[in-house]
């Protein structure tokens, strides 16, 4: 069961949570696209319906809410060290069932990899609630089906956006919010098949010679190590770590971490100069084999959830679903062995 | 809640230059730590970097550092005194027991013997070990860390040691290590077990020498080395596939490091 509300109750609805909580979603930046007359759409904080924008995927994902561009670990002066506070307000955000299963990659990395939980990460992550988006039909680049993150039930509240706007309230926490609009039974729909056709192989059959093989060499000559793949994925967790020191005698400064990216040159580089995977296509086959081998080696899981956004940033026109596609492909011809 | 990324104000007891370039810093640190294992080292405002754990005693331990970089430079302006800043340790160093009753060989190259340093120091002090041999390479007579040591080692006949070049004044080996290989005492090969540490290239080819020399992978161990930011499992730098070199090594078995392509 759910509740149907309209645009403007919707807008009520947002405005009452403002006490409380900051509220994101996919929002339009008119003319910040990378083409002339173009527009980006990104994740911006919402104050009303007409904030959002519903029909065009966003060029970068949500992580940047909860996990920022660039971050500041803790400030320095002398021998004082102090970590920076954050907001009170918890954090809503308006999103697709990928991009919360996307979101359930970072977790695992940041949370349950290694020793202890990130702490950084955990206390933004501790404030964050989903606003499930209910996709149906997806976009034209997208392939979550072939990774079964269509669907979650990881949400909050999720929504049915159309003339009227229908809302099923899982969590306690909203149910005072949207109580007072009228009941209508409605469940939330998740997509079934993608215009996109992508055939994800099993992890058993990918051998070592596939790490070797001759269809990475094609992106060592298309690839231009930029990064846009990293930094628009919803599940790329990477990170450097950067010392900023001020004042003269440099006794002031801060450590910070900013997104870091195994597509990007100087990933790998160590002090003395040695570096690892120089060739572009060794990189794309590092990031191909992490998005649907070995993270799920691992964690028993795969990494990508096929939101499609690294096909759609590419200035090189390199599509990530082809290159899953040719993977299963060579598997499927035996060139595993 | 715990924050990881917060680091210890040490202090810096001693500073013993071991080459041009190369110093041991003794630190003050009394948790406990295992060799192989590493700490990241930092400068607030400098950067942090990992830095394996060369030595260690009650109270104290040893890091040797190599000036490569910038956080290596700001490192050597420090004096007896001074303080860093450290965070560990981590990684899952070498186990003791793993070599026990064995004829152990390891073979270092480099700066690959800082991280092997206290195993070899822990054997020969002590008879868990059937027989041990020391293999040690380094580019030139300059070169040579640990140089009163080294060469204890070289007189009671537990290690041989050679330079890739020598000098006017070299009297000993010369050579690449691969070549002093076959001079080891290679009879019992199913309880000989090997432990390589040095750079990428050397591990490679000495690695292969002993795999042509019939030891068995599961008796070769190799240390990595690896950019990482955060030493416990989230920056992904040091990440090989489906293995964490911070988490799941430095030290690895060969059966499972030749699996490891970067």
């Amino acid at each position: 069961m759910g509740q149907q509300l309209s645009r403007e109750q919707f807008d009520q609805f947002l405005d009452r949570l403002q006490s409380s909580y900051r509220v994101f979603g996919p929002a339009v930046e008119v003319d910040r696209g990378n083409l002339a007359d173009t527009d980006r759409i990104t994740y911006k904080e919402i104050r009303r319906f007409d904030d959002l924008e519903l029909n065009r995927q966003s060029y970068f994902s949500p992580k940047e809410v909860f996990y920022p561009i660039r971050e500041t670990l803790f400030y320095f002066a002398g021998d004082e060290i102090a970590v920076p506070k954050l907001d009170d307000k918890k954090i809503a955000i308006l999103l697709r069932p990928c991009d919360i299963n996307g979101i359930d990659r970072l977790d695992t990395i940041f949370l349950e990899n290694g020793p202890s939980p990130d702490f950084y990460y955990q206390r933004r992550r501790d404030k964050v609630r989903f606003f499930l988006i209910e996709c149906t039909t997806g976009f034209e680049n997208c392939w979550c089906v072939a990774l079964n993150a269509n669907k979650t039930e990881r949400y909050d509240v999720a929504f049915r956006f159309g003339e009227e706007i229908l809302a099923e309230v899982k969590s306690p926490e909203f149910a005072p919010y949207l109580a007072e609009y009228p009941s209508k039974p409605f469940e939330v729909q998740f997509i079934q098949q993608n215009r996109r056709q992508v055939r994800v192989p099993r992890v058993e059959d990918v051998t070592l010679e596939l790490f070797e093989h001759d269809l990475w060499k094609e992106y060592t000559s298309r690839c231009i190590a930029c990064g846009r793949c990293n930094t628009s994925c919803i599940t790329c967790s990477c990170f450097t770590m950067q010392d900023v020191a001020f004042g003269t005698a440099k006794q002031m400064g801060e450590r910070r971490r900013r997104w870091a990216g195994c597509q990007i040159d100087g990933f790998t580089d160590m002090a003395g100069g040695h570096k690892l995977r120089e060739q572009n296509g060794d990189k794309m086959r590092f990031k191909a084999m992490h998005k649907i081998n070995d993270y799920y080696r691992r964690f028993g899981k795969h990494q990508c959830v096929g939101c499609g956004r690294c096909d759609d940033v590419c200035p090189e026109y390199i599509s990530f679903a082809r290159c899953i596609n040719t993977l299963a492909q060579v598997i499927e011809e035996g060139q595993n062995r | 809640m715990n924050n990881p990324y917060l680091m210890d104000k040490i202090e810096v007891l001693d500073i013993t230059p071991e080459t041009a370039i190369d110093s041991t810093y003794t630190l003050a640190w009394d948790r406990p730590v295992k060799p192989g294992q590493f700490l990241q080292l930092s400068i607030p405002g400098v950067g942090e970097a990992p830095i394996s754990i060369s030595d260690f005693g009650p109270g104290k331990l040893f890091m040797t550092i190599r000036k490569v970089g910038r956080l290596t430079e700001a490192l050597f302006a420090l004096k007896a005194g001074d303080h860093l800043y450290a965070r560990g340790p981590y990684g899952n160093g070498f186990e003791y027991r793993d070599y026990g009753n064995s004829h152990l060989k390891v073979i270092a190259g480099g700066t690959g013997l800082a991280p092997v340093k206290k195993v070899i120091k822990h054997f020969i002090g002590n008879r868990q070990v059937a027989s041990l041999e020391v293999l040690l390479g380094f580019k030139t007579p300059d070169d040579i860390l640990f140089k009163d040591e080294v060469q204890a080692w070289v007189d009671s006949g537990v290690a041989t040691l050679t330079v890739d070049n020598g000098d006017k004044h070299w009297r000993g080996n010369t050579g690449l290590i691969t070549r002093y290989i076959p001079g080891l005492n290679l009879e019992n090969l199913e309880d000989t077990k090997f432990i390589v540490v040095g750079p990428p290239i050397m591990n490679k080819f000495t690695t292969q020498e002993l795999l042509k020399l019939q030891v068995p992978e599961a008796n070769i161990w190799v240390s990595f080395e690896r950019k990482m930011s955060c030493g416990i499992g989230k920056c992904g730098h040091c990440k090989i596939d489906e293995t964490y070199v911070c988490l799941e090594g430095p030290v690895f078995r060969y059966a499972q490091a030749k699996n490891l392509l970067d």
